[in-house]
């Protein structure tokens, strides 16, 4: 085991896979001679090359259509977009072309976009989206939001290994911030198996992502009032860990769906739907969901800090599921 | 680098220097036949209420669609379009699974997940389109990018129309293209309507291929009703491609000579256009040049089209004897699972 940075989980495991499968090449603004905007790929191109680690005109059609292309003839491409936001510039490509091929042509396409995702220190509306529930939304991709070096690590070799086309949403607020034991080799952290983060019995909050980092610091505030809270990190939203949320639900019988990303239509809304179709007569008291509300990101610090969820949003939440 | 304007293909000598034998092209007259057939057959399945959903003809292509693919290496690959039948059947897609898919059943290659033109049979290097065009051509950049990246002495060919040249995708696609010296060529089926637009108002040069300029690599204008000429200047573009010499945009000339789908009778497009691109039906123009260069005979000339004929008949049977997709069978096909990349083309 090492001490890694989210950033360096995700950097360590591009590289062994690069290493194992020839197949595997990098394509991105600015990730060769750069080594990505975050510098997840710094060095690569000494190691792999210029053909392997791909520079890119600025093109974000060109980048996903392309890597759909190269997988169709047996590459195995990782496309990263610079920020997760700008994905919508390759939305016809991930929704019209590469999530319906396989379904069409039989074809698979096993693409992985690695999407810079997530605010908190004043990117604007442009570089902190959580687009994720818009592709998940979308049958035919596969969605994952890792919150910590060693799922990060493991997922992405999964999300490689995968056939079929892996959006994989890393948080730029967690990439220096959140340090983890990791082992050293390869390993893969399959997809749609949730993980308890914090263990609890008298709450469960459904989450992912940065917010992981967020509801556990609540749960440890509700702890000192002898509230003890479970923290239910999803790891992927397609396919989502069903069964897992609602064992929680059905042990604890109280719920909090909390995700970064806007409210409405958010895949928070997914979950507590499923959870009143199928679990409504295990609960004490309502589904309850912190998200951002329904505006672009702001910029200004103060904005940012009251758009964002924070971990004095998600205290008030369960002391009000504590007192229901 | 201006375009280059491409003259017609004269005699068998030339033919003969472009690398086609005799039975090569009795075969091309064959492919264009069977193509055409196929369409013809469809109106009419259409009209006896057989066919779901819109159908679409690439009439009047027929020589581009079989002159382009008939340049193509077996190991070449390609996204063709709707009105591009002559690649499937050139490419040796057989007529019946097309008329299958016409009709939403099992053996169509997308087995009635999609329908009419929308299929490709990847196992003969091709895949397939979608609506939204040229969403293929960043697809095609791609592949080519993988062999580039192999080093494969193959090549891609992206096809997309005059309107579509008006989107980002074949901007980005074709700018990537010229950057990385990629092995693809760039078919425009430039057919003169998109759906109801002329090319005055979508693009405003002269030819669709004065753009290869901006991205670094030759454009080429060639009459897509001569499959000859055609068929020269895409071998001469592909084997470029193959030898590292980068991209090409050919841009094939005809008149698209149906409405855009069934539904529409193109009233938009004047008669006096319409009669002068059948004087220059591609089929029409290709017998004359055989009976006159080639030497066809008429005895050879109806062996070919009741052969056709026999082959679309049988075609037809088949594929209605083929069946219609199980409802049980719905949501199966979303996501692939490991087993399914062991295929041909992924191996």
């Amino acid at each position: 085991m090492a001490e890694m940075t989210y950033i360096q989980a995700i950097s360590d495991a591009l590289r062994l896979e690069m290493r194992r499968d020839p197949r595997v090449f990098l394509m991105g603004e600015d990730v060769g001679v750069y080594g990505g905007a975050f510098k997840v790929s710094l060095g690569f191109q000494e190691e792999f090359g210029p053909w392997r680690v791909i520079d890119m005109p600025l093109s974000e059609t060109a980048i996903v259509g392309g890597a759909t292309g190269a997988a169709l003839m047996g590459l195995r491409p990782v496309a990263e977009m610079q920020f997760a936001d700008f994905i919508s510039c390759a939305w016809d490509q991930l929704v019209t072309v590469a999530a319906k091929q396989f379904f069409r042509g039989h074809t698979p396409v096993p693409i992985v976009v690695r999407l810079p995702s997530g605010g908190g220190f004043s990117g604007g509306p442009f570089h902190s989206q959580n687009p994720e529930s818009s592709f998940a939304h979308i049958p035919g991709l596969k969605i994952v939001c890792p919150a910590t070096p060693h799922d990060a690590k493991g997922l992405l070799a999964a999300a490689i290994e995968d056939p079929n086309p892996v959006l994989f949403f890393e948080h730029k607020h967690l990439y220096r911030r959140i340090k983890g034991e990791v082992p050293e080799d390869r390993y893969t952290v399959p997809f749609g198996y949730a993980s308890v983060h914090r263990p609890g019995e008298d709450a469960v909050v459904v989450t992912w992502g940065a917010m992981v980092h967020t509801a556990t610091e609540a749960a440890d505030e509700l702890a000192k009032e002898g509230f003890e809270v479970e923290v239910l990190d999803l790891r992927t939203l397609i396919p989502w860990d069903k069964e897992r949320v609602l064992e929680g639900v059905q042990r604890c019988s109280k719920v909090l769906v909390l995700h970064e990303d806007t409210r409405t239509g958010g895949f928070g809304a997914e979950i507590a739907a499923t959870i009143a179709e199928e679990a409504f007569e295990h609960l004490d008291a309502p589904v309850m969901r912190i998200a951002a509300p329904d505006m672009p990101v702001p910029f200004s610090p103060p904005l940012e800090k009251a758009f964002i969820p924070q971990v004095e949003d998600v205290v008030a939440a369960l002391r009000e599921l504590a007192a229901y | 680098m201006a375009v280059r304007e491409a003259g017609p293909v004269g005699s068998l000598q030339e033919v003969k220097e472009a690398g086609l034998d005799r039975e090569d092209l009795l075969g091309i007259y064959r492919n264009m036949l069977i193509s055409r057939g196929i369409e013809e057959r469809g109106h009419i399945l259409y009209k006896q209420g057989k066919i779901a959903g819109s159908f679409y003809t690439g009439r009047g292509n027929e020589g581009a669609a079989v002159g382009v693919a008939t340049a193509m290496g077996p190991n070449d690959v390609g996204t063709p379009l709707h009105r591009d039948m002559g690649v499937h059947i050139t490419r040796g897609v057989e007529p019946w699974r097309i008329f299958a898919q016409y009709m939403g059943r099992e053996g169509g290659p997308t087995r009635g997940r999609d329908g009419n033109v929308h299929m490709a049979v990847p196992e003969l290097g091709l895949h397939p389109m979608v609506s939204h065009l040229p969403a293929m051509l960043p697809v095609a950049t791609g592949m080519a990018l993988a062999f580039k990246i192999r080093g494969d002495r193959r090549v891609a060919l992206g096809w997309f129309g005059e309107g579509a040249a008006a989107r980002g995708d074949a901007h980005e696609s074709m700018n990537l293209a010229g950057v990385r010296q990629l092995p693809i060529v760039y078919v425009c089926d430039n057919n003169q309507w998109s759906y109801s637009t002329p090319t005055y108002l979508s693009y405003p040069v002269e030819h669709v291929a004065d753009r290869a300029a901006a991205y670094g690599f030759e454009g080429v204008v060639v009459d897509g009703t001569d499959v000859l000429a055609v068929y020269r200047e895409a071998r001469r573009a592909i084997e470029k491609a193959r030898e590292g010499g980068g991209a090409t945009l050919l841009e094939c000339l005809t008149l698209r000579m149906e409405g855009h789908a069934v539904h529409d009778d193109a009233f938009y497009v004047p008669k006096e256009m319409f009669e002068q691109w059948a004087a220059q039906d591609p089929i029409e123009r290709y017998r004359t040049w055989l009976f006159m260069h080639a030497g066809m005979s008429d005895d050879e000339e109806s062996e070919i089209t009741s052969a056709v004929k026999r082959l679309l008949n049988e075609s037809l049977e088949r594929a209605e004897e083929s069946p219609l997709p199980d409802p049980a069978s719905l949501e199966g096909s979303v996501f692939a699972s490991p087993e399914d990349l062991d295929t041909p083309h992924h191996k």
